[in-house]
């Protein structure tokens, strides 16, 4: 069927068989590789929105000593490379896990690649998820927040119904560079070891010498999921923005 | 300033002093005189793959905006297309692409390993800068896209209107006030370059990221070389957002 088409370029049918799913193929592999990157964003990007309504709320509403650790916190984490983060945190986070275990009279453990990273970018994403959503959360008019207030409800109750759904569409664009970002985050794991897409393309690019097939390929993988989640992230916005035409931010 | 100076704040500090304190005390510091050369030379490569790449990559960024801000379709698209593949892939996978690809190219081109070009193509700082300068250019033609279109259009006009030509209209109107309205976004943009600079350890350019790689190798010391890492870091993000501070300070006045 492809014939023609490998007669016209030969080099196709290699990569083409390079690329196969079945083990002679490596692309077994690279879709593997693909699916822990994308669990480790998700939990990431979950996680440092988690972190970054704490920070937001902590900023805007803390005592003076909440902001201004967590003023350091994203000072910090946006001045420095994210790979050293990522040493430090690893690092740092399995030895006090196994200290916190040890002192508890536990044997101490291994910490999963996936737990590291997710924990590690989530910390980092959470940085920017800070900044992003306290930005959004200050812009929701005052008045709305004192009239939810005047209606008796609690801090919590102004926070589910008013706050939150006032600040997602403006938070969204925020959110979604966020997003990308944590998708794009993931190769730096390659460089501690964890077997994501781009670690398993050096590894397949390395033992067959197919530099360019497996490079380009993994580009391709990484550019659908950027798309595909760009599409999701605007059909979100679009729905989010109903009924606030004119309201942008 | 007096703002600044809150109790709290000067307890927090004198926490952190202490911090520094018991760090300097009781961690292991004996390494850095033995590395302070190695580190040096680390450091100003950082500071001019940094550099470069910043001046390398803006310099494609001007064309890649403009391109996509007012050029026709068989130049806008192909710019828009560069930029969309540029920020959909991860640094790492482009530094590797063109390390380990082009790479294992060029020596199979007698033409390009006798040319007077190969004693640089066989190191490694080429491949790091063109893919920090590419990485630079993609997201800066975006910055530089929105930022050409934002100048109001009968600014352009007016000057067309007083009889500027096309290039005196771009150099005098267009460019500046583009540059003005792009400058916040550049400083914030700059400081991410910086941050991945650290990637390009990864195909054996010996940066200031490396040099502490190496301390760890060899001394097995963990934190220290990390720690005294990030402050680096650190101290150049302060210097480039003092920098673009000033210049938009300097440069910024009366823009709406």
């Amino acid at each position: 069927m492809l014939d023609w088409l490998y007669s016209l370029w030969p080099g196709l049918e290699t990569s083409v068989t390079l690329l196969s799913l079945e083990p002679p193929g490596w692309g077994g592999n690279l879709l593997r590789g693909a699916m822990n990157s994308l669990i480790i964003a998700l939990g990431a990007f979950a996680l440092g929105c988690l972190i970054g309504i704490g920070g937001a709320l902590g900023k805007l509403g803390g005592g003076p000593v909440t902001r201004d650790l967590l003023a350091v916190y994203t000072t910090v984490v946006r001045a420095v490379p994210e790979l050293i983060l990522i040493l430090i945190l690893y690092y740092a986070g399995t030895d006090l896990l196994n200290q916190a275990l040890r002192a508890f009279g536990y044997r101490p453990v291994e910490i999963s690649g996936l737990a590291a990273g997710i924990g590690v970018l989530g910390v980092v994403q959470g940085a920017y998820a800070t900044e992003v959503l306290r930005g959004a959360i200050q812009s929701v008019p005052r008045g709305q927040l004192e009239a939810a207030r005047a209606y008796g409800m609690t801090r919590f109750q102004t926070f589910r119904r008013v706050t939150a759904p006032a600040m997602l569409p403006l938070a969204l664009p925020g959110l979604s560079n966020l997003w990308l970002i944590a998708t794009k985050d993931t190769a730096l794991l390659a460089i501690v070891g964890f077997s994501e897409l781009t670690l398993e393309t050096r590894q397949a690019a390395g033992s067959t010498r197919a530099y360019f097939t497996f490079f380009l390929a993994a580009g391709a993988l990484y550019l659908i999921m950027t798309l595909v989640s760009g599409r999701i992230f605007g059909w979100i916005e679009a729905r989010f923005r109903r009924g606030q035409a004119g309201a942008r931010a | 300033m007096r703002d600044f100076w809150q109790p709290h704040r000067i307890g927090l500090i004198a926490l952190a002093l202490g911090l520094c304190v018991w760090a300097a005390l009781t961690m292991r510091w004996d390494w850095i005189p033995r590395y302070a050369g190695l580190g040096l030379e680390g450091l100003w490569r950082t500071l001019w793959l940094l550099g470069l790449s910043l001046v390398i990559g803006f310099a494609m960024a001007l064309p890649l905006g403009l391109a996509q801000a007012a050029g026709p379709v068989w130049l806008a698209a192909p710019a828009r297309w560069f930029c969309t593949v540029i920020r959909g892939t991860p640094l790492l996978l482009q530094i590797w692409l063109i390390y380990f690809g082009l790479g294992s190219l060029f020596p199979q081109f007698p033409a390009i390993r006798q040319s007077e070009l190969w004693p640089y193509l066989r190191q490694a700082w080429p491949y790091a800068l063109l893919a920090l300068s590419l990485s630079y250019a993609g997201y800066e033609g975006e910055v530089m896209r929105g930022a050409f279109k934002s100048v109001p259009h009968g600014q352009l006009e007016a000057a067309r209107a007083f009889g500027l030509g096309r290039f005196a209209v771009f150099r005098r109107i267009w460019l500046p006030q583009a540059l003005a309205r792009a400058l916040p976004t550049l400083g914030g943009e700059t400081v991410l370059q910086l941050k991945a600079t650290p990637l390009v350890a990864t195909i054996t350019v010996i940066e200031i990221y490396s040099v502490a790689s190496r301390v760890r190798q060899d001394t097995f010391i963990i934190y220290e070389p990390l720690l005294l890492l990030a402050l680096v870091y650190m101290a150049i993000a302060g210097a480039i957002a003092l920098g673009f501070r000033w210049l938009e300070r300097r440069f910024t006045p009366g823009l709406g």
